[in-house]
């Protein structure tokens, strides 16, 4: 029995731009995972919780409203103070360059703006949860 | 977490109800790996405080949301809640897309309230095991209520949910059939009816629609057996649910006193040991026969030999050698 790889998809804060994520949503379970949405409007203290009671190896952020400076930080603190250090955090939508290497320097493996094909995301997780090995 | 960690080094973690023990261990125990087999039997030991609810009832009947509002009033009493909830994998891909948690979000950052979401995987993806294995995680790590979620559909969801201490099934109106659970075939398996959306003008229709059908004997129970309620509910105006948590309270109790929940509890343990068994039996010996099955399928297609006796000869032979030790990969330990 292999198990799926299991990923939790959220949406912080006011953002309300949801066809990015289900598009990927869908992506993903037609991939074989299983994929567990968080809904419009979490905090990332909700979103931490949601990931590590689901043990989800990757943990997807997608966010259009360009507060992910604040947003990533905070989901970084909260998941290394519980312990969840071998999360896989990964973040898509819509962000300017310099933030995208800046996300990426704290700790965010990837990120997978607009017009990234969906082969191109499924192929990259599968890729990182390879990486990380057996847990 | 480290990755390094022996599933049993995860229990006493799960006993002081450490939220990423717990989440892991319900992994491993998902993956079915012989390695959290010593840390499952502790938890089995350690099990059995939490009084565990079964909902089902048909796609889009109000399930999720119904939990969650039981499980707010659940927690306003002091109760600490578990929720398993279990939504069908795609045929397919075998991926699955778990909605149920988003219907319960009001209660998402409550350290009281634990959600388990789970894919079916198929009929062969040892789904029940692993589900009331993820019940007996929850109830060890300080749960006394732990609410299992299925859809009424195929014998897994539905076996599993009668494999509670209280089965709900709930039926919704406006969705065609006036109940749906007979289409379903679950309507015997309820010691609580709920009729949702009692907001609805259509739900009263519903609800006269079941209660003559219960009384007209489709389960006919004795004196002295639980007596079947039927309760409205609305999660829009909050109808219901402090009557449905009396119900549940009540066959509670009925459970613990009664003869019948005695029964009840040894049925519960024979359907989880057959199902543990079955696992084990596809776990050791399903890869060996199903690669010593390939050669032979050239004799069936020119019928030189038939299926039974190809069928015995195969499983003669595959219980005699030792068992395959390939396991999966990602839960092999480090
Ligand atoms: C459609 C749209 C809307 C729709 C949203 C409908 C909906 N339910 O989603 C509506 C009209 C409602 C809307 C409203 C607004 N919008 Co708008 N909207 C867009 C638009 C044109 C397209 C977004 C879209 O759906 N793309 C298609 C999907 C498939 O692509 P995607 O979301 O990028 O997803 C892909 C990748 O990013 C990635 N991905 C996405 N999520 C994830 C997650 C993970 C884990 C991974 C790995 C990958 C991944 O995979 C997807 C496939 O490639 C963009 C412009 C643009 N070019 O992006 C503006 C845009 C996002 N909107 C913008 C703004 C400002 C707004 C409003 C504030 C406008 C206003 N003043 O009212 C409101 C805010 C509403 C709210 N509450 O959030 C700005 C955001 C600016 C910023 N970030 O700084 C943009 C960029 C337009 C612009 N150039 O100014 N919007
Ligand atoms: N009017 C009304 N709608 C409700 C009520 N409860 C749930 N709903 C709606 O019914 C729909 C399905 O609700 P869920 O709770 O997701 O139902 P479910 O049975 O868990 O669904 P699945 O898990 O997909 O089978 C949603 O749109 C809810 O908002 C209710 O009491 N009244
Ligand atoms: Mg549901």
């Amino acid at each position: 029995m292999n198990s799926p790889i299991r990923v939790l998809l959220a949406k912080v804060g006011l953002d309300g731009h949801d066809r990015g994520v289900k598009v990927v949503a869908r992506a993903l379970r037609d991939a074989g995972m299983d994929v567990i949405y968080s809904g419009l409007h979490r905090t990332p203290d909700e979103v931490v919780t949601a990931a590590i009671q689901e043990d989800v190896d990757v943990l997807g952020v997608s966010l259009l409203s360009g507060v992910q400076m604040t947003v990533f930080p905070k989901i970084l603190d909260q998941l290394k103070k519980q312990g969840a250090d071998d999360m896989i955090v990964v973040a898509g939508g819509v962000m300017p360059d310099e933030d995208v290497a800046a996300l990426k320097q704290m700790g965010v493996k990837e990120v997978m703006l607009q017009d990234t094909p969906p082969q191109a995301i499924i192929d990259t997780l599968k890729k990182l949860v390879a990486e990380r090995g057996p847990r | 977490m480290s990755r390094a960690v022996a599933s049993v080094a995860l229990v006493d973690r799960v006993q002081a109800g450490e939220p990423a023990a717990i989440a892991r261990l319900i992994s491993r125990a998902e993956s079915g790996a012989a390695e959290v087999h010593e840390a499952l039997a502790r938890i089995y030991k350690l099990a059995g405080a939490a009084h565990v609810i079964g909902l089902t009832g048909v796609p889009g009947s109000g399930k999720s949301t119904l939990v969650g509002k039981l499980t707010e009033k659940l927690r306003a009493k002091g109760a600490k809640v578990g929720i398993v909830a279990i939504d069908p994998s795609s045929p397919y891909s075998g991926g699955a897309i778990l909605g149920d948690r988003i219907r319960m979000s009001d209660m998402a950052n409550d350290p009281g309230v634990y959600i388990r979401s789970m894919a079916t995987r198929g009929a062969t993806g040892g789904m029940a095991r692993a589900a009331l294995d993820a019940v007996d995680i929850l109830d060890v790590a300080g749960f006394d209520t732990v609410i299992l979620e299925t859809v009424g559909v195929g014998q897994d969801e539905v076996e599993i949910v009668r494999a509670s201490h209280t089965t709900i099934v709930v039926s919704a109106p406006g969705l065609g059939d006036e109940i749906q659970a007979i289409k379903a075939g679950i309507l015997e398996i309820a010691d609580i009816h709920v009729v949702s959306k009692c907001d609805r003008s259509d739900a009263n229709r519903t609800l006269i629609d079941l209660k003559q059908m219960l009384t007209l004997g489709l389960r006919a129970a004795a004196k002295s057996a639980w007596q079947l309620p039927v309760v409205g509910t609305s999660t829009v105006s909050g109808q219901g649910i402090d009557e449905l948590i009396v119900a549940i309270e009540q066959h509670r109790r009925f459970g613990l006193e009664s003869e019948a929940g005695q029964q009840r509890r040894l049925a519960i343990a024979q359907f989880r040991l057959r199902k543990t068994a079955d696992n084990l039996l596809l776990d050791r010996f399903g890869a060996a026969i199903a690669r010593a099955s390939a050669p032979l399928a050239a004799k069936l297609m020119r019928r030189e030999a038939d299926p039974y006796s190809l069928a015995n000869e195969l499983l003669n032979s595959s219980l005699l050698r030792e068992p395959d030790h390939e396991q999966d990969p990602r839960s092999k330990i480090a």
